[in-house]
């Protein structure tokens, strides 16, 4: 019997067209716009100015704060200016631009580490590694992973989970690394376990990635305490609460962390980059990126710099094709509809998503019919009809009341309402007003 | 047959006695003393309850009115002077006299001068399309045009132009109770002293970019070029961040900023035509008869419908 969570969760078609396509190395983009707010926190403080040049990984913009994180230079260059671009967020940002030096060798090098699995640092230098080489959540909330990693005292953490469900549809970024970069992982998570001082971990695998979960569980069969999970397929497994429940049947208390349970979860294109980092010296400076859909030339799964703008990832799979409508960054369900193709590649942006006319268009919402779909599908528990009118009506008080923070923003009761009523969107800023109270209560 | 009236009407009569006995008791023994003064405050106050003065309602507001020592920071936007007047004598407070205002439009960024670039789907309401993104054209600072203002409005002075796809303000209806200054998320609308004749000069924009970026997204944008700035005789001009913002209470309205400004973003109203007539500023003109026009139409309309 496979293992997932009880509550809700719904089935969308999966599309994985790319499953199948290796990660390819992309072109060098000719100029990087690199944001400084690319993690959950406090923006990075830029510490490089216009006409400096940067080597390939080095600190452009520390950390201002505990939850915050340094970025690195992608690329080798000079920083051109230090300007105002739109980023995923839809606003303008600030953003360093650098140009690419066309004669650094360091750019064009395709180094190919060997695998490395004597790990030589002691715990404390790996988390401060950590911090250090900016490294955040890869899976798309990206939040800073020392902070995750700094445990307190009185905490007891048992089992480190790790996060290869890839649940959303089209995405096969995930995917494709744990095929490829299987034995890093499984040292990245040693990494980890022994940084931790945990002896469990688990590899929570959706089934429809069989070849992954074959694959993991050859790797993982002289480690010691190191499982794989074979998960049902069912959308959103990759929350971290819903993934905690899939495969140790522990439940995570609402407005509560893994952390409460005994558990951190990371996800896997994390865990490779904590992997090169500890093993590598290298800093997250680029990322797996799926770029799909339905009507691309050439879909496919690249390595990318941080900060290259979409268009150059565009220009890779063949250009936008005719009666394309919406660019989303990240999947269809929890992604983000980008301003422009100038929008940059963050650490947060698991995939390029072009949609076309037919797909993109949201059906007119008409009223509730009451039929409870919604509350059926809610992996949280909750009434999203219940909470979307609450927000409509601003009765902000009620609706938290109503557990409307717990909401982790899936999308399910969207995708699932036969009246296409905007569940989600007043749901969300149901929580931003919920919150902003909150702030200002405390 | 008389028995069964005479009891009933004793029976009644008693019963009343025995309640009017019980109301009585309980009134003297659970009564509340209210000052009367804010019955009488509450009477004049205009009973709109639009919480402009910073109380939920005109009852609240009345209240703080009574109790508070010095009510020279309190005012009631919809009243204004003479309302606050009438007060003033009741109580015997001191009550400071402000200058009327209205609300008005800094974004002048219509449908043709300010192209959309992309389309929203979502739920029109300004509120959540301001958390999504920076809007359906290319300036992140202009008006959203989904009208939460104008819901938010009690007193009709507010509309959206279908045309513009901006909302316009019926400067008669305007009551400056602030109700819309504080909802719009992008902060367009400033309230701005009534002065005579309801004159006005102020810039109509609040783009930051710098000027090609922000002429690029919308022709009528604020370039930050300063020549404003440079020609106000009083210096009632301040450039903030590429743009530049008309302080109300040094400026005489003497307009020699709108005719140098080169994108047109500073706006007149309700000034009679000049007599030497330049290429540039019919145009502006023409827009401001325009405005004119509609607030007439407009406040003629609610007039008949009332």
């Amino acid at each position: 019997m496979l293992k997932t969570f009880p509550k809700g969760g719904i089935h969308p078609p999966e599309n994985k067209i790319t499953s199948s396509k290796g990660i390819k190395r992309m072109t060098v983009p000719k100029v990087v716009n690199v944001p400084i707010a690319q993690h959950i926190g406090i923006p990075a403080e830029i510490v490089v100015d216009k006409k400096d040049k940067v080597e390939i990984g080095q600190v452009i913009a520390k950390s201002g704060g505990f939850v915050s994180s340094n970025i690195h230079a992608p690329v080798a260059g000079v920083v051109t200016k230090l300007d105002m671009i739109i980023d995923t967020s839809g606003y303008k940002k600030q953003c360093i631009v650098i140009r690419t030096d066309a004669k650094d060798e360091a750019n064009f090098e395709e180094k190919e580490y060997p695998l490395k699995k004597n790990i030589e640092l002691e715990p404390k230098e790996i988390l401060k590694r950590i911090s250090e080489y900016g490294i955040v959540g890869l899976g798309g909330a990206t939040f800073p992973s020392h902070v995750k990693l700094n445990v307190r005292e009185d905490k007891k953490i048992d089992c480190l989970i790790i996060n290869g469900v890839e649940c959303e549809p089209y995405l096969t970024a995930d995917h494709r690394l744990m095929l490829e970069k299987a034995e890093e992982i499984v040292v990245g998570i040693k990494i980890l376990m022994f940084a931790l001082k945990i002896d469990k971990a688990v590899i929570g695998i959706e089934n429809n990635k069989k070849d992954a979960i074959n694959l993991f569980k050859n790797s993982v069969k002289n480690e010691v305490g190191i499982e794989v999970a074979a998960l049902k397929v069912k959308y959103p497994q990759g929350g971290e609460k819903q993934l905690v429940r899939s495969i140790l049947k522990r439940e995570v208390p609402k407005n509560g962390l893994p952390l409460d349970v005994g558990v951190i979860v990371h996800n896997v294109g994390t865990i490779f980059a904590i992997y090169e980092a500890i093993q590598h010296n290298k800093p997250l400076i680029e990322r797996v990126v799926t770029v799909t859909g339905k009507n691309l030339e050439n879909p496919s799964n690249f390595w990318v710099k941080i900060g290259t703008p979409i268009k150059d990832l565009i220009a890779e799979v063949g250009g936008l094709p005719e009666g394309t409508r919406k660019l989303v960054n990240g999947g269809p369900m929890m992604g983000k509809a980008i301003k422009n193709t100038d929008v940059p590649v963050t650490k947060g942006t698991s995939g390029i998503l072009v949609i076309s006319e037919d797909e993109a268009s949201r059906g007119e919402a008409k009223n509730c019919i009451r039929c409870g779909e919604c509350v059926f599908v809610c992996p949280m528990g909750l009434e999203p009809h219940l909470l979307m009118n609450l927000s409509e009506k601003g009765l902000y008080e009620k609706a938290s009341n109503e557990d409307i923070m717990t909401c982790i923003e899936c999308g399910s009761c969207s995708y699932v309402c036969p009246s296409h009523r905007p569940l989600l969107d007043y749901i969300r800023f149901g929580k931003s007003i919920v919150k902003k109270l909150e702030t200002s209560k405390n | 047959m008389t028995d069964s009236v005479l009891y009933s009407v004793f029976l009644l009569a008693s019963l009343g006695i025995v309640a009017a006995v019980v109301l009585y008791v309980v009134s003297k023994k659970f009564y509340v003393y209210e000052n009367p003064l804010i019955a009488d405050v509450d009477e004049i106050l205009p009973g709109a309850n639009c919480a402009g003065c910073g109380s939920p309602g005109c009852k609240s507001f009345a209240e703080r009115l009574v109790n508070t020592e010095d009510i020279s920071d309190l005012f009631c936007p919809v009243g204004g002077n003479d309302i606050m007047k009438e007060v003033a004598a009741i109580l015997g407070k001191e009550v400071v006299e402000r200058d009327p205002t209205v609300a008005v439009l800094r974004c002048q960024g219509s449908c043709e001068v300010r192209p959309k670039t992309t389309e929203y789907q979502g739920p029109r309401t300004c509120a959540i399309s301001a958390m999504v993104y920076s809007g359906e054209t290319d300036c992140q600072y202009g008006c959203l045009g989904d009208g939460d203002c104008v819901k938010v409005c009690k007193f009709d002075a507010m509309y959206m132009d279908e045309a513009t796809g901006l909302p316009v303000i019926i400067t008669d209806n305007c009551t400056s109770c602030g109700a819309c200054v504080e909802e719009c998320p992008r902060d367009i609308i400033e309230m701005r002293p009534r002065n005579k004749r309801d004159l006005k000069v102020f810039v109509g924009c609040l783009n930051e970019d710098k000027g090609g970026i922000a002429k690029k997204s919308c022709s009528v944008a604020c370039i930050g070029c300063s020549k404003c700035e440079d020609i106000c005789p009083k210096d009632a001009v301040v450039m903030v961040n590429n743009l530049a913002y008309i302080d109300p209470v040094l400026c005489t309205l003497c307009r020699k900023c709108v005719d140098v400004c080169p994108t047109h973003s500073i706006i007149e109203t309700n000034f009679p035509p000049k007599k030497v007539k330049k290429e540039v500023e019919k145009k502006v003109e023409v827009k401001v008869a325009v405005v004119k026009e509609q607030i007439v139409a407009e406040s003629k309309k609610s007039k008949t419908d009332a």
